[in-house]
């Protein structure tokens, strides 16, 4: 009989959406058993930062997202590189691959993401990769150590973020690549045009070629791989191809269980699933976005910490609503810093877009009924935040929307009411004269 | 914890707080020296904005939740649980600027040279902060809410 483990909470996934949850967790109950479970092997690292990795060999001990000692210090049992096969999510059981089952009072579900494969021959080949783990950053670092220097040709399928993160760090490697996206321009679903755009140059600037409207319909050699088919007829000899179509929401665990699924698993604004102890965050989860008013998949790194964090408190009894969160991006792909957030291209003519544009300065601001939805910031970024600020916060911008895409742009554009209670001493004034009331329920980045 | 509140009433505009700031923030601690030979030159941690009449220094507000520490892909931006503190750990940023677009107060500036964020730090191991210290007309006050 296989051994079995009780905890208190599970956590599934040691990344920023697991290690979001087991903080808040800790910093309101310090003694129940806390479990995280990963099938990677590694201490929680910094997923975007595996471009780094790549591009310059950065060691692991320089990624990891929280010191040496972080679980033994909070005290959380580990069960790294283990993969959880089943859930009984009636019994309150996780099964282990290798036959441990764990109990679980509370579960959270931050399972991320698996990279897309295209349904084209040859993605098996030797030298054709994907780029979501450090893992895959190692192999295709091996790879490249096997190859003559400056031999390398390389071409990417998919010009989003990872796309372009990859063909960053390859570079840098000294790699000629190719980028080929299917879409009419690289960054499509978090740039704009006119973004893209200077995206696009700024590639073109650093000697990548940028193939649009174009896919990739087979991969061909025999090992390795030698060259891709593109869907026009040509040809184009490489000798590495990194898959970067997207990724999915890791929902398989629940396949079967009840539990609700659209795109991702749907959870309310306690970051609960359709089953009552049960809860998910991050790229995994479907929560809600407050640019577009629903429920939707925001695959990034702030957005599973904030869902990962709220989910904490829920589990460990402290009411917590989620704020909600967006799509937000910060880029610096060659040099040139953008930024955007939610709604960057309206769907239709009910929205209302200011912008100003010069040179590789660039912003942009989409309103609807009054409020911001969404961003874009080229070139001269380091106030947007005071935009996305207003966005998430759901502050009418129609007395003085003008000014968010002004050249002097600061918390000083906007109404004194905005600004005055952030940085004065607030009205229930300095210590030792009126305590803090408890909130009757805390929300989250209040 | 103490932190640092704004007068608007009483600033005045001069950016005094910013050259003391960034004099704090120096390695020789000397104006002049600071300012002619060092290099990189140290950038101040906080800003006045805005001009005639309302002007006022914008400097990280240390919040309680704080959505840059949330948003930081590297775990170098930390807040310690006792002082409250929000500190940047320069080795392990790596200048992603996405606290930046997180900061509501535009409170974070990047360091392009090399390549990482600076904020305020309330000044560790002074007992006030260079910025309070140097404003001529007590705009900035350093106190406990
Ligand atoms: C190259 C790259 C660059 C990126 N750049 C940025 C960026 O600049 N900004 C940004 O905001 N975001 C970026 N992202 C996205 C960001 O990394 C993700 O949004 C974030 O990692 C999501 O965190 P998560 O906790 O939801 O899941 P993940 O980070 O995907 O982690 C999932 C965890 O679940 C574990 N797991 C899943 N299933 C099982 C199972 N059955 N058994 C055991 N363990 C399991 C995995 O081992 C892993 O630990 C980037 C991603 C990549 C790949």
């Amino acid at each position: 009989m296989a051994r079995t483990e009780k905890v208190k909470y599970l956590i599934i996934g040691n990344s920023s959406g697991g290690i979001g949850a087991v903080e808040a967790i800790r910093g309101v109950d310090k003694a129940g058993m806390i479990a995280i479970i990963a099938d990677e092997p590694y201490p929680v690292y910094s997923r975007p930062l595996i471009s780094e990795y790549l591009a310059e060999g950065r060691p692991l001990e320089r990624m990891l997202f929280r010191p040496a000692g972080f679980y033994e210090n909070n005290n959380i049992q580990t069960h790294l590189g283990r993969k959880v096969k089943h859930l009984d999510i009636g019994e309150h059981v996780a099964e282990l691959e290798d036959g441990e089952r764990i109990t679980w009072k509370k579960l959270l579900l931050a399972t991320g993401g698996l990279p897309v494969i295209p349904e084209i021959k040859g993605t098996n080949l030797n030298g054709v990769f994907t780029f979501t783990t450090l893992d895959d950053a190692k192999a295709i670092d091996r790879f490249l150590s096997r190859l003559p220097e400056r031999a390398v040709e390389a071409v990417v399928i998919g010009g989003g973020l990872i796309g372009v993160s990859v063909t960053e760090a390859l570079v840098r490697r000294g790699a000629r690549v190719r980028v080929v996206e299917m879409k009419e321009r690289i960054l499509n679903t978090i740039l704009d045009e006119e973004a893209s755009a200077l995206e696009e140059e700024t590639l073109r600037q650093a000697g990548v070629e940028v193939l649009t409207g174009r896919t990739v319909v087979e991969i061909s050699g025999e090992h390795p791989v030698k060259g891709v088919l593109l869907d026009d007829g040509s040809r184009t000899p490489c000798n590495l191809v990194v898959i970067a179509i997207g990724v999915v929401p890791r929902t398989g665990l629940v396949s079967g269980t009840g539990i609700k699924v659209n795109r991702g698993i749907i959870v309310d604004r306690h970051m609960v699933t359709s089953s009552p102890d049960v809860y998910a965050c991050g790229d995994v989860a479907e929560a809600y976005d407050f640019a577009y008013g629903e429920n939707r998949l925001t695959p990034v790194w702030p957005n599973a910490c904030i869902g990962g964090r709220t989910a904490g408190f829920n589990m460990a009894g402290i009411p917590t609503e989620y704020p909600g969160g967006t799509a937000m991006n910060s880029m610096r792909y060659f040099g040139l810093d953008a930024v955007s957030a939610g709604v960057v291209t309206p769907p239709d003519d009910s929205y209302e877009v200011l912008s100003r544009k010069y040179d590789y300065i660039y912003r942009k601001v989409v309103l609807k009924d009054g409020l911001v939805v969404g961003m874009v910031f080229v070139g001269d970024i380091e106030k947007s935040g005071i935009v996305f600020g207003l966005m998430k916060d759901k502050i009418n911008a129609d007395g003085f929307k003008q000014e968010l895409v002004a050249d002097d742009f600061g918390l000083a554009s906007l109404p004194e009411e905005i600004w005055r209670p952030g940085l004065e001493i607030p009205p229930s004034g300095l210590a030792s004269s009126v305590p803090l009331e408890q909130a009757e329920e805390m929300v989250m980045g209040e | 914890m103490n932190r640092v509140f704004v007068k608007e009433e009483a600033c005045i505009g001069c950016h005094l707080c910013e050259v003391y700031c960034q004099v704090e923030h120096s390695q020789t601690k000397d104006l002049i020296k600071a300012f002619k030979r060092e290099s990189p030159r140290p950038l101040p941690r906080l800003w006045v904005e805005g001009g005639k009449p309302v002007s006022f220094a914008v400097q990280c507000r240390h919040c309680a939740e704080p959505s840059c520490v949330f948003a930081c892909l590297t775990g170098a931006l930390q807040r310690d649980p006792e002082s409250g503190i929000i500190s940047v750990d320069e080795e392990r940023c790596t200048g992603c600027w996405t606290c930046i677009l997180a900061c509501p107060f535009g409170a974070i500036k990047r360091d392009t040279e090399q390549r990482r964020i600076v904020k305020c730090d309330l000044c560790p191991g002074e007992d006030v902060p260079a910025c309070v210290t140097a404003c001529p007309n007590e705009a900035l006050i350093y106190a406990e809410v």
